[in-house]
């Protein structure tokens, strides 16, 4: 699947809560389920510092594919991380270069990846996106 | 008395509704809304008065000027200063904090020399006279706090010598709301001839100030904090003192004659004020005053600390909720963490409900340090609030808790 029909996908799964209560209920639930964080990968460098919530991304090339792991002290950051993976992890850095990320504004919580909120999530975004071109160099010096 | 209804109606940003909920508004720690008498003070201003200061002989520049030195007068007996030359205007808490860090240290801070700063004191607080004692090659020494927030008095003492030249601390803590014992820190640091600066962003707001009775050298505070417009503030420093301290900026306004052989500076306090000041802030200052002053600062001090009683016998009930501080030496502020739930779950959740708290580190991290914790939920009060937002601010921290237990 591509990753607009993955966002697509996670805009029809939020259209069944009218509420903004049940949206954040199942974003805690997302957050919760969040794969764990391999405790190693909590290193200095790995953080991003929002002065809100501290995020923790990992980033490994396998077989041409990007693998993200991440992790957050907020289950809401943790919740949204959760859908961010879902969308961007296991895929080759041209796909994730040219993703167009809209799902959290048409889902309604694009307040949360407002860089007045300083929660870490769109510095986050920002290192997937590096992570992204600097392996695309390593994949094309290779070929 | 304070006749709620009537004050709410003056301030009509508490109507907003925000996604479709009624504002709570308790972040009144990081500026407070502002009245009609203040805001509409500005487009009077504007619509008749308007013209630099200072400056010309026709009659709006000197409408403009006697505006401004009124509002100077108004401050000085606000803070019961001994003249209103020792008054001067700046940007605000920091920028007056930093003038002195500049001017005060140019004159008086040399190597080896120490100052004292209380380790739960806002970055504004911190970082200038950090940045000072790396210029002159001084000590920045911390003054330490009990569990309770509160400064540990035989420490202080203890750091206390003849090289202490200055200490710095809040006349209420922002990060907790801990009322300092300013009197008895003042009164000490004199015995070894330190000069001290009390910052009063958190308390000029909530209780009476006179800095005759309080000894202070320096007292700063914010125009925003007190209902006036962002970017007006004041720097109290004792006449002498002021005036023996070199000018922290250049320019217009703070000069008596310019040649390119030698400058003669103004006489205080214009001799700080250089560039086109901020007189329209200084206006809103002066009804913001004048606004407070017809409430009463004691009808004033005495709802909001009814207010707050309430609010820390409501919360205190909640389980897992742990205050910082101690609620019987406290002053506008609570601040809490919730067990296991993050602040920032916890504001997003409160926000979502209407209501406008604060979390985080409050710009101190060393405070947050000091406790162990990464931040706190901080509540912070004006008069303008009711038990009844005490009370939806109690049912959103509930709420909270069922979502992330």
């Amino acid at each position: 699947m591509i990753t607009a029909e993955i966002q697509n996908s996670i805009v029809e799964e939020f259209e069944v809560f009218d509420e903004w209560l049940d949206k954040y209920e199942y974003i805690i639930e997302l957050g919760n389920e969040l794969k764990p964080y391999d405790e190693k990968h909590k290193t200095k460098s790995n953080l991003i510092s929002g002065c809100q919530s501290r995020v923790w991304l990992n980033a490994e090339l396998i077989e041409g594919k990007v693998i993200f792991t991440a992790d957050s002290d907020a289950i809401i950051t943790k919740g949204i991380i959760a859908l961010l993976i879902k969308i961007l992890s296991e895929r080759t850095p041209y796909e994730i270069l040219n993703t167009e990320l809209f799902f959290l504004d048409k889902i309604g919580l694009k307040e949360n990846l407002s860089p007045t909120r300083a929660n870490g999530l769109v510095s986050m975004i920002k290192q997937m996106k590096n992570y992204a071109l600097a392996f695309k160099t390593i994949v094309e010096n290779k070929k | 008395m304070i006749d709620i209804n009537k004050i709410r109606n003056d301030f009509p940003i508490l109507n907003t509704k925000v996604y479709g909920r009624q504002l709570v508004y308790l972040d009144n720690g990081a500026t407070s809304q502002k009245p009609l008498q203040v805001i509409s003070s500005v487009a009077e201003f504007y619509s008749t008065i308007n013209s630099n200061i200072h400056r010309g002989v026709h009659y709006l520049s000197s409408k403009a000027t006697e505006e401004y030195e009124k509002s100077r007068e108004k401050v000085k007996t606000f803070i019961n200063a001994k003249s209103s030359a020792e008054v001067i205007f700046t940007k605000g808490t920091t920028d007056s904090i930093n003038l002195v860090a500049f001017s005060f240290g140019e004159k008086f801070i040399s190597e080896g020399d120490e100052i004292l700063v209380c380790e739960t004191e806002h970055h504004s607080n911190i970082v200038p006279w950090q940045m000072l004692c790396e210029r002159k090659r001084a000590k920045l020494i911390k003054i330490p706090v009990d569990n309770n927030t509160e400064i540990i008095m035989e420490e202080y003492e203890k750091l206390l010598s003849s090289k202490t030249k200055l200490v710095a601390v809040a006349q209420v803590s922002n990060a907790f709301g801990t009322i300092h014992s300013t009197e008895k820190i003042i009164e000490k640091a004199h015995k070894f001839g330190a000069k001290v600066l009390i910052d009063g962003a958190q308390s000029i707001q909530h209780f009476s100030t006179d800095v005759q009775k309080l000894d202070c050298d320096f007292y700063v505070f914010s125009g925003h904090k007190i209902y006036a417009e962002t970017g007006i503030g004041v720097l109290f420093g004792k006449g002498e003192l002021l005036s023996q301290m070199p000018p922290y900026q250049g320019g217009g306004d703070m000069i008596n004659s310019v040649s390119f052989e030698k400058t003669e500076y103004a006489e205080l306090p214009l001799k700080f004020e250089a560039g086109t000041s901020n007189y329209v802030g200084a206006y809103s200052l002066l009804k913001a005053i004048e606004y407070l002053e017809n409430i009463g600062l004691k009808e004033i001090a005495e709802y909001e600390t009814e207010l707050k009683n309430y609010a820390f016998e409501k919360l205190s009930t909640i389980p897992g909720l742990e205050i910082i501080g101690n609620p019987k030496n406290n002053s506008g502020v609570i601040s809490f963490t919730l067990k296991d739930i993050h602040f920032y779950d916890a504001g997003m959740i409160l926000d979502k409900m209407g209501i406008a708290v604060r979390t985080g580190t409050h710009c101190a991290e060393p405070a947050m340090k000091r406790f162990n914790i990464l931040g706190t939920i901080r509540v912070s009060f004006s008069f303008y609030n009711t038990k009844e937002e005490i009370d939806i601010l109690y049912n959103g921290l509930l709420k909270v808790k069922q979502m992330f237990e």
